[in-house]
């Protein structure tokens, strides 16, 4: 069948194109880059864009939707644009172009506020008590494509925990490069127990989303390996992959927590534009669990993940061949399939 | 009054009546307004017929609210029941009447109520607080309709020479009482405190909105001021009538009770059981007075009414459920007519040519013999005991608490209680203070023989029981301890009176069915539970040891542990106590254990797995004479905890003549299965070559004793075993059934327990998981309450603790579940050689080796976490409480501070 994938110029977009292509399947992609994968043809530009984004849905049965706002620069107003306008708009002109299946690919971050997750399962998208404006533009867009579904056109929700791989930038690449400098502490004891989505699988559910809609249309499915580890042990691994030394020091979740917040505020403040050294959405991040029911998604999607922890980190280790360099820039906060982003993580408006 | 606001109640079941008064306290003809809670009308929209009605009563200063889960639940299909609570007038919401309505007014009241309301058979009451007694007055003013009666936290008698509990004493008080329970809401705020867990914001209030203003309390001030607080108070008699009445009451009746009750404790529950002795009873442990808001007692409410079936639904057998689903294939029970005593080898010796040798002996510490009794001496201790207890008051029946270690003092004092037909209760110190206390309170002995220091905890905690010590104590210090007499002179007392009868030799004939012993679980799963042995059970459990180890007359046994030190007399067998605490196993050393094996040429050793650790740590202590008086042991068993592989080993070379046994049990059954140490090592052979089908995952515990049955119900993944068992099939993980002369006859006071634990009719069910291999020898996995839900399958815990055992690294291993039921992580807490410090997340290597090890099990961890010491139970040091280190876990993974487990 021809399917569009929008965003699939990211980690996860690209890994989902490439395996629509080895099944076969007519692939086009639209995003403002290249796609770089190989048997897909590209259509450039933006999701604002009703008459680029009318030629790529041109006879297409299935869309892909992983095109986003992802960045931590912007104002409210520009992920209310993307996430959620731009969902609206490729609805809209998905029915008129007679589209029978969407999957909206989105985040456990919809559902969830902060607090410790041991175990659920998808809650409703809740916009409201999303922390940080991706997180709430995403649970407002998954709202919007969830009420579009219907017998003629099928729209479902696929929520990846935390996405990982070779080559990705935002967990795997900023854990190397603050290790680098010593910069990424344990909280409390290191203990949280976090699940995580080796980039490979989460793209296979998200391709076997598409083909059990017959099952799955109008739910929204959280994605993960299967595999919660202590945060600790995590960035271990990665470390160990990435040839650099895990984090050795240790500092109590409260306190980092709330030194966190001083010091998004004072950075913001102070107009600086590289990472703070340690913010309150880290500091959540790393010290309270996140894992989650797999039972339904993997009998939903028919699926399992492919690719073990221990066979993702091998890969990883393959990838850097035990030499990471981060070259000494800096690297965006944004766990972006994870829990949310502070609202106070947004840097400074000054500089424009 | 808005029933909307009222949670958990349906506002269409409240309703008001109009009811001819007729009670004294009213003028003629007066008419009274009542406020119910009834559920008729739901029932007959829902097209039910009810198999009969629940009548409620509430006490004070509470009202109908408290019974809306039964009213709830009555509307169930399955057991639709009539419930109809009331608001006692100038209570919740019916009229305040102005009036000072007395107990009698009150059960007239309730009459006056159930004629306007036609009520019909059968009924059945419930009551709460002095609703308990107002509904059982109703009861016995209404045979031709009740067919049950159901109490809750209640009393109908208070004997008169005891002061009534200091927190009425305090409400009755002139300078309290109007303030206290009129004038302010003190009282009711004070009542509804007493829950467990706190009410719930809305609970609370609902039971608080019809009592606000002092206008509307009048009636909780004259509810308190109707106590009968002594012999001339107006109420008295009726009082009286109702308590004596109760003795005549035949129908089935229930008690559900929360003993954290400063008012209604155990003491009341106790006589309530003297008036109805077929009552059925449950015990909520932790539960206090509201124990309707405290736990669930709808459930329990309405399979106790489906349970006695037609003789509470008069002849409607629709809804009548069987006790149990099954019977085993053939019937375990031995023959009936061949019960013998448990003291008939002990009466038989005694009379016979060894009389004069030593049957009981007691090791000091210094090696030495400090005392012994020859069985013709044991015997007539005895029987002197005997008569000295009948004296003071010791029947059939009564319960006696022991709290004496074992040796010649316990043996005597144990087989004269029984030969008396008490019941002895036998909580040993390896509960733990707070664990021992709670279990001896919820006994309510009659009397404690106690050593000094029990007879000191008593006084201090308050346990129930008339004191006896063991020696003559000081005046001064009887007082203190508020000690009656001792063993000493009951034994002097009874040796002359028994002389002065001593053609009637002939001691009473128990009745081989009737209770016997109450012993406690060790509590590794929750509270420690009761578990009563009727004189069939206890003769049973010594044939079955006698027969599975042939230890009988001519044995010579060193009782190191406590179960079996009562035992050697009833065997036949010499027994000596080692110079040991038997309470605590690590203060058995191997020098203790030689010296007590030499003084008597034991053939046989009983020790437990903790003691035998420390005899193998303490064995270079041994002389020539001592090592060689252990290398004459004939056989040695060790039961309580599994006994590694290694330690046997140990063991063996200290005994190596000796056959080493590590039989399994419970407390509810002991033994149920045997091995040895060889059949262990082949065992473990088989699980490693895998050619024998199930051999592996788990502790082998060999095959069933003699008379004993065994199969397994199927584990779901859910964690649960509730379907048909599937007998000894190899290779099935279940719940492992025992049926056996030997099994406990019930839990005490735990009629939930009880009737969950024997669902399988003819079976007990262990709460132990396991399976059996083709051989036949039965493998046990762990608890079933310690059974992890991971996605897809059950995890039980011992085959992956004993993979990640096997590592250098590893002492000891725990496998628990953190996350909801269904979807668990799987968490490996271990104990590490050398023990870490601190407790927290394993380190990322050691964490590797303990997954790796875990996955040849077929496990998966998510996390290892890593503990400085694992957390035992105190009686065997060496049962790990899981549910605790699942809680830990839970907090720790999270992201929560580590702290201690």
């Amino acid at each position: 069948m021809r399917v569009l994938v929008t965003g699939a110029s990211g980690l996860l977009g690209s890994e989902v194109a490439r395996q629509l292509v080895r099944q076969g399947h007519d692939v086009v992609s639209f995003q403002r880059r290249s796609s770089g994968v190989e048997g897909v043809e590209d259509f450039r530009g933006s999701i604002n864009d009703d008459a680029a984004l009318r030629q790529a849905v041109n006879g297409v049965e299935g869309i892909i939707h992983l095109a986003a706002k992802v960045s931590i620069t912007g104002r409210a107003t520009e992920f209310d644009a993307v996430n959620v306008e731009g969902t609206r708009r490729l609805l809209h002109l998905a029915r008129a172009a007679g589209v029978r299946d969407v999957v909206y690919v989105s985040s456990p971050s919809v559902a969830h506020s902060g607090a410790a997750i041991m175990g659920a399962g998808a809650e409703k998208a809740d916009p409201r008590h999303a922390r940080g404006d991706y997180a709430r533009t995403k649970a407002e867009a998954e709202l919007l494509a969830l009420a579009a579904n219907g017998a003629d056109f099928r729209v479902a929700a696929v929520r990846p925990h935390i996405v990982w791989g070779p080559g990705d930038t935002q967990l795997v690449e900023r854990v190397l490069a603050r290790a680098s400098h010593s910069r990424l502490p344990l909280l409390d004891s290191g203990a949280a127990l976090i699940d995580t989505t080796y980039v490979d699988n989460a793209a296979s559910a998200i391709v076997a989303a598409l083909h059990r809609m017959e099952h799955v249309h109008g739910r929204a499915v959280v994605v993960s390996n299967g595999e919660p580890r202590p945060i600790g042990e995590l960035l271990s691994g990665i470390c160990a992959a990435g040839g650099v030394a895990p984090p050795s020091w240790s500092v109590p979740g409260g306190l980092a927590r709330a030194a966190g917040a001083v010091v998004e505020r004072v950075w913001t403040w102070a107009g600086r534009e590289e990472e703070p050294p340690m913010t309150r959405f880290l500091a959540e991040q790393l010290s309270t669990a996140h894992w989650f029911d797999q039972r339904a998604t993997r009998e939903l999607l028919n699926w399992t993940p492919a690719v073990s922890l221990d066979e993702g980190l091998a890969r990883l280790r393959e990838y850097y061949g035990g030499e990471f360099r981060s070259g000494g820039r800096s690297l965006p906060v944004s766990m972006l399939h994870a829990a949310g982003q502070s609202r106070a993580e947004r840097p400074s408006r000054r500089k424009r | 009054m808005v029933a909307a606001t009222w949670p958990g109640v349906d506002p269409a079941w409240s309703r008001t009546i109009r009811v001819r008064s007729t009670s004294k306290v009213d003028a003629p003809g007066a008419m009274r307004r009542w406020h119910l809670l009834d559920n008729g009308a739901e029932l007959t929209r829902r097209g039910l017929t009810p198999i009969g009605t629940l009548l409620c009563v509430h006490g004070n200063p509470t009202w109908s609210y408290l019974w809306r889960t039964l009213l709830s639940a009555g509307a169930d299909t399955a057991h639709p029941w009539r419930v109809v609570a009331v608001d006692q007038l100038d209570m919740g919401y019916s009229e305040r009447t102005g009036t000072f309505r007395r107990l009698a007014d009150r059960i007239n009241d309730l009459g006056d109520l159930t004629d306007a309301l036609g009520l019909e058979g059968p009924v059945v009451t419930v009551g709460h607080d002095w609703g308990g007694v107002i509904s059982t007055g109703w009861a016995l003013e209404h045979p031709q309709l009740l067919t049950g009666v159901v109490l809750t936290n209640t009393a109908v008698h208070h004997p008169a020479d005891t002061p009534i509990p200091p927190a009425l004493r305090l409400a009755l008080h002139p300078a309290v009482h109007r303030w206290g329970t009129t004038t302010s809401d003190a009282f009711l705020r004070v009542t509804h405190s007493l829950a467990n867990p706190p009410l719930p914001a809305d609970v609370g209030r609902a039971f608080m909105a019809p009592y606000r203003g002092a206008g509307r309390r009048a009636g909780v001030g004259n509810f308190v001021a109707d106590i009968p607080a002594d012999t001339t108070h107006p109420s008295y008699p009726t009082l009286n009538q109702v308590a004596e009445g109760l003795r005549g009451l035949k129908v089935p009746a229930l008690m559900l009770w929360g003993p954290k009750d400063p008012i209604f404790s155990d003491r009341y529950l106790k006589d309530l059981i003297g008036r109805l002795p077929h009552a059925d009873v449950h015990r909520f442990e932790g539960a206090g007075h509201l124990v309707a808001e405290d736990r669930d007692i709808a459930a329990p409410v309405y399979d106790w009414l489906a349970v006695h079936g037609t003789d509470i639904s008069g002849g409607d057998s629709r809804y009548a459920v069987a006790n149990g689903r099954q019977m085993p294939e053939e019937p375990a029970e031995e023959d009936r007519a061949a019960f013998r005593p448990l003291w008939d080898s002990l009466t038989e010796l005694a009379a016979g040519p060894v009389m004069g040798e030593i049957a009981v002996a007691e090791m000091a510490t210094d090696g030495s013999v400090s005392r012994s009794l020859s069985w013709q001496q044991l015997d007539q201790r005895i029987l002197d005991l005997v008569e000295g207890l009948r004296e003071a008051g010791v029947g059939r029946g009564s319960r006696v608490s022991l709290m004496v270690p074992p040796g010649s003092d316990l043996t005597v004092a144990l087989y004269a209680c029984l030969k008396l037909g008490a019941v002895v209760v036998v909580a040993d110190a390896g509960l733990g203070t707070k664990g021992m206390s709670r279990a001896v309170k919820g006994a309510t002995a009659d009397f404690l023989i106690g050593i000094d220091k029990a007879l000191a905890a008593a006084a201090v905690l308050g346990w129930p029981g008339r004191r006896i010590s063991v020696q003559d104590l000081p005046t001064a210090r009887r007082r203190i301890l508020g000690v009656e007499t001792s063993l000493a002179a009951l034994t002097k007392s009874g040796a002359n009176s028994g002389a002065k009868r001593a053609e009637d030799k002939h001691v009473e004939i128990v009745d081989p069915d009737a209770p016997s012993a109450v012993l406690f679980t060790s509590g590794s799963t929750g509270p420690a539970k009761g578990v009563l042995y009727t004189h069939r059970q206890l003769a049973a459990m010594r044939d079955t040891v006698a027969a599975t180890f042939g230890i009988g007359a001519g044995a010579r046994l060193v009782a190191g542990f406590a179960p079996f030190a009562l035992l050697g007399p009833a065997l036949g067998a010499v027994s000596v106590t080692p110079a040991m605490d038997v309470t605590a196993p690590r203060t058995l050393t191997a020098k203790t254990l030689a010296e007590a094996v030499n003084a008597i040429d034991a053939t046989v050793v009983f020790a437990s797995p903790a003691a035998l650790r420390n005899v193998v740590a303490t064995r270079d202590d041994l002389s020539g004479a001592l090592r060689e008086a252990l290398e004459n042991v004939e056989m040695l068993l060790s039961a309580g905890a599994p006994v590694p592989e290694s330690l046997l080993a140990e063991v063996q070379q200290l005994m190596p003549q000796a056959s080493l046994h590590t039989p399994y049990g419970m407390t509810e059954a002991l033994p149920v299965t045997d091995i040895s140490f060889e059949e262990i090592q082949a065992a473990g052979a088989d699980a490693a070559a895998g050619t024998v089908l199930g051999a592996g995952n788990g502790v082998c515990v060999g095959m069933p004793v003699h008379g004993t049955r065994l199969a397994i119900v199927p584990l779901a993944a859910d964690g649960t075993a509730s379907g048909e068992h599937r007998g000894t099939e190899a290779g099935v993980t279940g719940e492992i059934l025992v049926s056996a002369p030997h099994v406990k006859e019930a839990y005490d006071k735990l009629w939930l327990t009880q009737r969950q634990s024997a669902g399988l009719s003819g079976w007990h069910r262990t709460g132990d998981v396991g399976h059996f291999d083709a051989v036949g020898r039965l493998w046990v996995e762990g608890r079933l309450a310690h059974v992890v839900t991971a996605p897809g399958n059950a995890v039980t815990p011992v085959g992956a603790e004993q993979c990640i055992e096997q590592l250098d690294a590893v002492r000891i291993a725990a496998i628990a579940g953190v996350g909801p039921s269904g979807t668990q992580a799987v968490v490996a807490v271990v104990e590490t050689v050398p023990p870490v410090s601190k407790a927290g997340p394993a380190a990322p290597q050691l964490a590797g080796r303990v997954r790796r090890a875990a996955s040849e099990a077929g496990v998966d961890v998510s996390a290892v976490l890593v503990v400085p010491a694992q957390p035992t139970d105190i009686r065997h040091n060496a049962k790990i409480d899981r549910t605790r280190l699942a809680r830990w876990a839970s907090r720790v993974l999270a992201g929560g501070r580590p702290g201690k487990p």
